[in-house]
């Protein structure tokens, strides 16, 4: 029967056509970016010989706000994950030192490139909390999302300059992302449970770390050089300091927040609209 | 249907029973009617089907039955519905009704109460997530809002379902019979967590709400109930804006 | 009524069929930008029933997450990361599901069958014209509705996935892409609803054209048969309601993009607009929906019957009701959005009205088959599914008209059931009954009947078994549009009737394959189809199968109504309206509509 074998001949192959028009007009590959700006393998590389460093602690002074407790009674597998009730505490100090200070090099490193680490950096949401509440991650670096509760949450990114993605995870599961811009800082959001916040410091280098719970912080393999360092704190804001480092030396800078400070924090931008 | 808790599911259910009556004996006439015609009206050898066009007399009478049927059931429905929206008096609450105001947003449910004072807007007034508590034997009123996109108010043991709309306040009423706790659900796709948009409903006894409400203020520490931080937070946001217009 | 005046000038201009000329179009005129009718009616049922497939295959990964919440997807391994990392589909992406599954099912599988298959495939033939009053226009509209079906099936390949707000794009849901997570798939939503708006339009206007302008000497109005009058009436909806839509989508295109905000509240819009004009589009949508198919049921079941219409005139007028009523109920979608309740009131006693003419319908049905002399072919088979399955969907439409009821059962899987009652056990049966019912006019070839008998039998069962439950759930408080009802303690106890819905929703959606399946090999390997298979009485049913190009040789005449079936005293049973009358055996039967009075002059 040739009539419709060739009319089906005939529509198949003007489906394809319309098929291939309308995916090369509307169809941009799914792509988290990340592309262009990935750094380059070439470019001076810190040869072990002159590495130097930099180390120091954060401290605070005056009385930290009391920590709020959190009602997780909507979230039994949280709640039950905090058999002495959850806390929010945005200002952890112990023993003088204050941790979730995200410390980085904002310049003097010129023009050089760096290696992307293939090592992802995990952001863990346990307990109804993102694990760590600050971390630092690299352009290009593999940020790898973990869901350990396996209730739903969903990552809500508001960047300013990177593109935002807000993604969900319904179960136990793992999702990775990666940015593509230097970013001070990317808020992390779960829609789901209000309470729950994050902040992400994205650098083109290596050189970025988050304080520990005694406020030690340390940026190593380091080029010689001049470095203008900042450190940020959800609440107190940023402050900066300039230090030399010379062929293998380590340079000591120490940072101080103090209760003084609270509503100094920066302002984040308004978040990237993806329109 | 769960088992209603509120005053007037009682009325709703009456009426979903009356047309699941109505409809169900249609359904059964209509569908026998098909089936007895299927079978009997079969094609045999040398059966010649009946030359009609139809006849007016029946096409009246199977007009005439529904339309009063429906008119029925509009009737009926009406009723109800008046009682439950109150729009006879403009949509307004029973005046000793607690009042409470719930915004919605992606994907949780903010919950005001009143305080002691029984009034909102006041400096007693606490905000609970994802918890509504509300006493039995009277009258709730609650301004419903939005802060993002759309959801719905679902109370499916009181029979209450009213979409939450950004930029209106919509007044929703109900008056619980039963003590417990109960389910409240978004009922409107809102994005990817609105299958989890989900708060608990506490019915208590007065005296017990009275309790649960001076507990709360007392464990949030400070009366305004808002955290230091947030009301940090929310002045600088005020005191940046004023910036910006002026 | 003088039969000559319904002649328009152009009739006599129509190219008829010669059979002493071959037919000398080249391929790509005949088969690809054909402006033949028969062809485009054709070309129209393989976009439909292909999207109908899309459609479906979203519907089985829906079913396949409410059934096994959280369980990797057989096979969904294959899905990107974000759409289903590990075969787990995201709760993003099931909104995507739903979304699409509505829009491609309502927009690009059952309207283009029901109004661009039947309405390309019926109206020249049933009124005697050589083809549409618009030919070229006619294949505008075709391929016209192909790009704005694969823009909407690209969406889900963009950035962000395709449209998430439900087939009714709510905003500020589907206006802000921070809300939905979605921004380019949902502006695409938009721009092929807009293409598609224009497709509906031009093929809306060619029928209201034709059928005014170009039936034959002796085809009155109410010889008309019953699916050119529901096509009538459905054009007159199209052009009307189509532009609101459109409208609409266009409002809500620049909320997304160009920054209006119509539909937003922080500069004053209002979220409300955009229902109330989606639904004064949407409800007459719903009977765009549903009047083909009731009139291609009666035109089977008339002739499955062996017996005429019964009240030809009630039929015609509860269209017209339908229709007309069906322009003063959108609110009945709203009664819970924040409407004025008194509103809700008198959008109730419009609603309830809408069931008398829809009564009319079905005991008229009834009436047909009664003392008929029933002829179980596959066409009819599925004709009489629709009529029970209509009543159905339309006794559950009742509850949700009652605006009590419906404050517990609306956006529940309730209005899932009712709806799909109406577009799957309603639209969907009458539209396989007419697929087997024409298809061998237009291909030349009978579909088997024992395929198609076994396709009916399986759909028919494990539809019921599908749908009907939700019934159950919907009562039970399940909401629409929600991934994973376990998350509520009420509903957990839903899960097994979750469970045993998906699993015959799945054994419904493969049983589908065998229609396909019979459909590609009747092509080939069916029987040859006579003339008049059916020995029905249509004016197509005297041409060759498949009719020529030009259809008639020259001008038809008719002679009587559509549905002379059994007519005494004759021997055959059915009576061809453009066989002239044969002197003596006419005698004016008693009662009932009247029959042809003569050559027409």
């Amino acid at each position: 029967m040739n009539f419709s074998l060739r009319q089906i001949l005939a529509l198949v192959v003007v489906s394809g056509i319309s098929i291939a028009t309308a995916c090369g007009g509307g169809g941009e590959p799914t792509d988290d970016g990340a592309d262009g700006d990935a750094p380059a393998a070439a470019g001076p590389v810190v040869s072990p010989d002159s590495a130097a460093m930099i180390t120091g602690t954060v401290s605070f002074e005056g009385t930290a706000p009391a920590a709020e407790p959190i009602d997780m009674s909507e979230e039994p597998t949280c709640a039950e994950k905090h058999p002495d009730g959850a806390m929010r505490q945005l200002v952890m100090v112990a023993g003088g030192g204050l941790a979730n200070v995200y410390v980085y090099v904002k310049s003097g490193l010129g023009d050089r490139s760096f290696p992307t680490p293939s090592a992802p950096v995990t952001l863990d949401q346990d307990g109804c909390e993102y694990m760590p509440h600050v971390l630092a991650i690299q352009v290009g670096q593999s940020l790898e999302i973990k869901n350990s509760d396996g209730i739903l949450h969903n990552i809500n990114t508001q960047p300013t300059v990177n593109r935002g993605f807000n993604i969900s995870q319904p179960v136990v599961m793992e999702t990775s992302r990666e940015f593509s811009q230097p970013e001070v800082m990317i808020p992390v959001k779960c829609d789901v449970h209000g309470w729950m916040e994050a902040f992400i410091g994205v650098q083109a280098h290596p050189y970025a770390g988050v304080s520990g719970a005694d406020g030690s912080f340390s940026l190593a393999d380091l080029p010689p050089g001049e470095y203008e360092i900042e450190a940020w704190h959800e609440l107190y804001g940023t402050q900066s300091q300039t230090v030399t480092v010379g062929v293998k030396e380590t340079a000591e800078v120490s940072f101080t927040f103090s209760s003084d400070m609270a509503g100094n924090h920066v302002p984040l931008g308004e978040p990237l609209v993806l329109r | 249907m769960p088992e209603p808790a509120s005053t007037f599911g009682a009325g709703i259910d009456s009426i979903y029973y009356i047309i699941l009556w109505i409809t169900g004996a249609i359904f059964v006439l209509v569908e026998t009617a098909l089936i007895v015609f299927i079978i009997r009206y079969r094609h045999r050898e040398g059966r010649v089907a009946a030359y009609s066009h139809g006849n007016k007399k029946a096409e009246i009478v199977w007009t005439v039955i529904p339309f009063i049927l429906v008119l029925f059931i509009v009737y009926a429905s009406n009723d109800i519905w008046l009682e439950v929206k109150r729009a006879d008096q403009g949509g307004a609450a029973p005046a000793d009704a607690l009042p409470l105001r719930v915004v919605a947003k992606q994907f949780e449910w903010n919950v005001t109460y009143p305080g002691p004072d029984g009034e909102l807007d006041t400096a007693d007034d606490f905000v609970k997530r994802n918890q509504l508590h509300v006493p039995i034997g009277r009258a709730v009123r609650i301004d419903l809002g939005s802060e993002d996109v759309i959801h719905s108010f679902f109370l499916p043991d009181f029979r209450v379902k009213q979409d939450a709309v950004p930029g209106m306040t919509i007044p929703v009423w109900f008056e619980a019979t039963r003590t417990g706790e109960f389910p409240l659900a978004c009922a409107e796709l809102c994005g990817l967590g609105h299958y989890r948009m989900r708060a608990s409903l506490t019915v208590h006894e007065a005296a017990d709400f009275d309790l649960w409400q001076s507990q709360e203020i007392a464990a949030s520490g400070s009366p305004t109930g808002a955290s230091e931080i947030d009301t940090e937070r929310a002045n600088e946001a005020e005191i940046s804006e004023g910036e910006e217009s002026a | 009524m003088s039969t000559t005046q319904l002649l328009a000038p152009n009739v006599t201009a129509q190219h008829w069929a010669d059979p002493s000329h071959p037919d000398d179009r080249p391929f790509i005129r005949r088969y690809i930008f054909s402006t033949d009718h028969k062809t485009i009616g054709n070309q129209f049922m393989f976009m439909s029933l292909f999207f109908l497939l899309v459609g479906g295959a979203l519907a089985m990964m829906i079913r396949w997450q409410l059934g096994w919440p959280g369980q990797p997807m057989p096979g969904g391994g294959v899905l990107p990361e974000t759409m289903a990392p590990g075969g787990i589909l995201l709760p993003e992406f099931y909104n995507s599901l739903v979304t699409m599954h509505g829009t491609f099912m309502i927009f690009f599988a059952i309207m283009p069958l029901l109004v661009g298959m039947f309405g390309n495939w019926l109206i020249p033939l049933h009124v005697g014209a050589s083809d549409m009053a618009f030919p070229r226009l006619n294949m505008m509209s075709f391929w016209s509705a192909v790009p704005a079906g694969f823009i909407m099936l690209a969406s889900f390949v963009v950035e962000g996935g395709a449209a998430g707000a439900g087939w009714t794009a709510y905003p500020p849901l589907s206006a802000v892409p921070e809300y939905s997570g979605v921004s380019t798939g949902q502006q695409l939503w938009c721009v092929s609803l807009i293409i598609l708006g224009f497709s509906s339009l031009m093929g809306a206007v060619n029928y209201i054209t034709t059928i005014v302008n170009m039936r034959a000497p002796g085809m009155t109005w109410m010889r008309m048969p019953l699916p050119i009058w529901s096509l009538f009436i459905t054009a007159i909806l199209i052009l009307l309601a189509i532009p609101i839509l459109a409208g609409a989508a266009i409002m809500l295109l620049f909320d997304q993009t160009i920054g209006t905000t119509f539909f937003l509240p922080e500069a004053g819009g209002q979220p409300l607009l955009w229902q109330h004009l989606f639904w004064y589009f949407g409800h007459p949508e719903v009977y765009i929906l549903i009047l083909p198919a009731m009139g291609v049921a009666s035109e089977v079941i008339a002739n499955g019957s062996r017996k005429p219409i019964f009240g030809y005139p009630a039929m015609v007028g509860a269209i017209v009701a339908i229709a007309f009523l069906g322009w003063i109920v959108w609110g009945h979608h709203m009664f819970q959005s924040g409407m004025n309740p008194l509103l809700g009131s008198s959008f109730m006693l419009s609603t309830m009205i809408i069931a008398v003419p829809s009564a009319i319908k079905v005991f008229n049905w009834l009436g047909t088959i009664w003392r008929g002399d029933i002829h179980f072919h596959t066409p009819m088979l599925n004709a009489l599914a629709f009529v029970g399955m209509f009543v159905i969907g339309g006794l559950s439409g009742v509850f949700m008209a009652s605006t009590p009821v419906d404050i517990y059962i609306h956006d529940t899987y309730f209005i899932v059931a009712h709806l799909h009652y109406v577009l799957f056990g309603g639209s969907l049966f009458a539209i396989f009954a007419g697929i087997y019912f024409w298809f061998p006019k237009f291909f030349g070839r009978m579909l088997s009947p024992t395929l198609g008998k076994i396709h009916f039998a399986l759909t028919f069962v494990f539809y019921n078994l599908v749908f009907f439950p939700m019934h159950n759930l919907g009562l039970g408080g399940m909401m629409r549009r929600i991934y994973d009802p376990n998350q509520y303690g009420f509903l957990e106890p839903l899960q097994p009737m979750n469970t045993f819905v998906s699993v015959f929703a799945l054994a419904l959606g493969v049983s589908q394959l065998v229609f396909f399946f019979n459909i590609l090999w009747s092509l080939w390997r069916g029987e040859k189809a006579p003339e008049n298979p059916w020995r029905s009485n249509s004016l197509e049913w005297s041409l060759a199968s498949p009719p020529p190009h030009g259809n008639f040789e020259a001008m038809p005449a008719v002679y009587r109504g559509p549905y002379e079936y059994s007519y005494p005293g004759r021997g055959e049973d059915f009576w061809l309206q453009g066989e002239p009358p044969d002197g003596g055996a006419v005698h004016a039967p008693t009662g009932g509509a009247p029959v042809g009075e003569g050559v027409p002059q």
